[in-house]
């Protein structure tokens, strides 16, 4: 039997929604572990992204860690993909796009109604957040696009096994949608 | 009868009438956005890109003549349609998850219409404002596309003239009527034809959000071409 497919997943400026729409393939996860094993994840908690066939990226770029996580994705996977909306406009966290990020950090840490301790989270632990939301393809060059938010477990299931079948993927009609 | 011809399709047209008319009223699709067959057409989103013996045209401002053969469905004209398209969710701020007319909204659907993934441009993300101020409707310039249906419904049907624009290229935007400029001090009242127009989510009525539940909302199962001719096509009572 020839060698098993890697897939990596990661979810940037996320909210794990795509995943869950992932894990939501139900009883197809077993067919798709037939043919595939899942890399660095947080289905698998491996750290680092190995060479890999499929990238399935999550979220937009919000801060200096996105940037380094989505390079090593790039880098590694044979065809890096967007998955829904954040991955591919910025979605709900590119709201903060119009505003200026001081004027955001205040509102929510400093003037926001019920904020105790004011003070804007500073701990050098944490990643720089950027001035925007990125589209993840602003900063690497991305091979397919999978709207949605999130995109549906059958949307996830009709790409994926698409690709896996080496066809190009093609969405029909109902499995396109925005939100 | 006079006809033309759209994709090699012979179509009967009545003088005075634009290619649109005449396509709509033969139950043809011709994309379009600014264009609402109630109100006077503008010609301004150039989604209804036609070539009309070689030469591209809006149909919905070009008059319908004998000898004209009209191309509409071509892989050329959706693709240039498409890119439209996506200049106009660029050019705005358009986060449809967190929109009310998701679901119901004719940009969105003409995305889906042309198989749109991705914006491909690279987002603008400008700051536009947002008023609030009216009871009854809020007015969210981030997903105007400065169609100026409001801007005709509401000189030509409401007779108040509340909108216009204002500015030119890049920075166009929707503005009001008031003393003020905002909508409050404007004559705007919930009922006006210029607040049920908008095709998109920049008009709102206020109190009654994500009422249809997803699944059942406008485009979700249908092409914005088969609502288009229910609503607007020969077979359609207007
Ligand atoms: S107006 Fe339409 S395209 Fe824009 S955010 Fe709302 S639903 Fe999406
Ligand atoms: S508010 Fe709506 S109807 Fe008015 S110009 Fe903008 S998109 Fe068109």
């Amino acid at each position: 039997m020839s060698e098993k497919l890697r897939i990596a997943t990661t979810s940037l400026a996320g909210c794990f929604g795509c995943h869950m729409s992932l894990l939501d393939i139900d009883e197809r996860l077993l067919e798709l572990v037939e043919v595939a094993e899942f890399d660095r994840s947080p289905l698998t908690d491996i750290k680092h992204c190995g060479p890999c066939d499929i990238g399935l990226i999550e979220g937009g770029v919000c801060n200096a860690e996105n940037v380094h996580v989505l390079r090593e994705f790039r880098q590694n996977c044979k065809t890096l993909v967007a998955m829904g909306a954040c991955a591919i406009n910025g979605g709900i966290p590119a709201l903060r796009n119009s505003i200026d990020l001081r004027e955001c950090l205040t509102e929510a840490y400093i003037d926001g109604i019920g904020v105790q301790n004011p003070q804007i989270p500073n701990d050098p632990e944490l990643p720089l957040l950027l001035d925007k939301v990125h589209p993840i393809q602003e900063v690497v060059s991305v091979d397919y696009f999978l709207p949605g938010c999130p995109p549906s477990a059958d949307t996830i299931w009709k790409f994926l096994t698409d690709l896996i079948a080496g066809r190009e993927p093609s969405l029909p009609p109902e499995l396109v949608h925005y939100d | 009868m006079k006809t033309i011809t759209i994709d090699g399709r012979s179509i009967p047209f009545e003088e005075g009438q634009t290619i649109m008319d005449a396509a709509l009223a033969a139950d043809v699709y011709i994309p379009h956005l600014c264009h609402n067959p109630e109100f006077t057409p503008h010609g301004s989103c150039k989604l209804c890109n036609v070539k009309v013996n070689g030469r591209t045209c809006s149909a919905c401002t070009m008059l319908a003549a004998e000898g004209q053969d009209v191309i509409n469905n071509s892989k050329e004209l959706n693709d240039a349609r498409r890119a439209i398209t996506q200049m106009l969710f660029v050019e705005g701020n358009h986060i449809c998850p967190g929109c009310e007319k998701s679901g119901n909204c004719q940009l969105q659907a003409l995305g889906y219409h042309f198989n749109m993934l991705d914006a491909h441009f690279p987002y603008f993300y400008p700051r536009r404002e947002v008023d609030a101020s009216h009871p009854d409707v809020l007015l969210d310039r981030d997903r105007c596309i400065l169609c100026e249906l409001c801007v005709r419904a509401s000189r030509d049907v409401d007779h108040k003239n509340v909108f216009d624009i204002a500015g030119r290229g890049i920075n166009a935007h929707l503005i009001v009527n008031s003393a003020t400029g905002k909508l409050a001090d404007s004559v705007l009242e919930v009922d006006d034809k210029a607040v049920e127009v908008c095709p998109v989510g920049a008009i709102l009525v206020k109190h009654h959000g994500y009422e249809v539940p997803i699944g059942q909302r406008l485009y979700d199962h249908h092409d914005i071409a088969e609502i288009s001719l229910m609503t607007e096509g020969g077979g359609s009572d207007e």
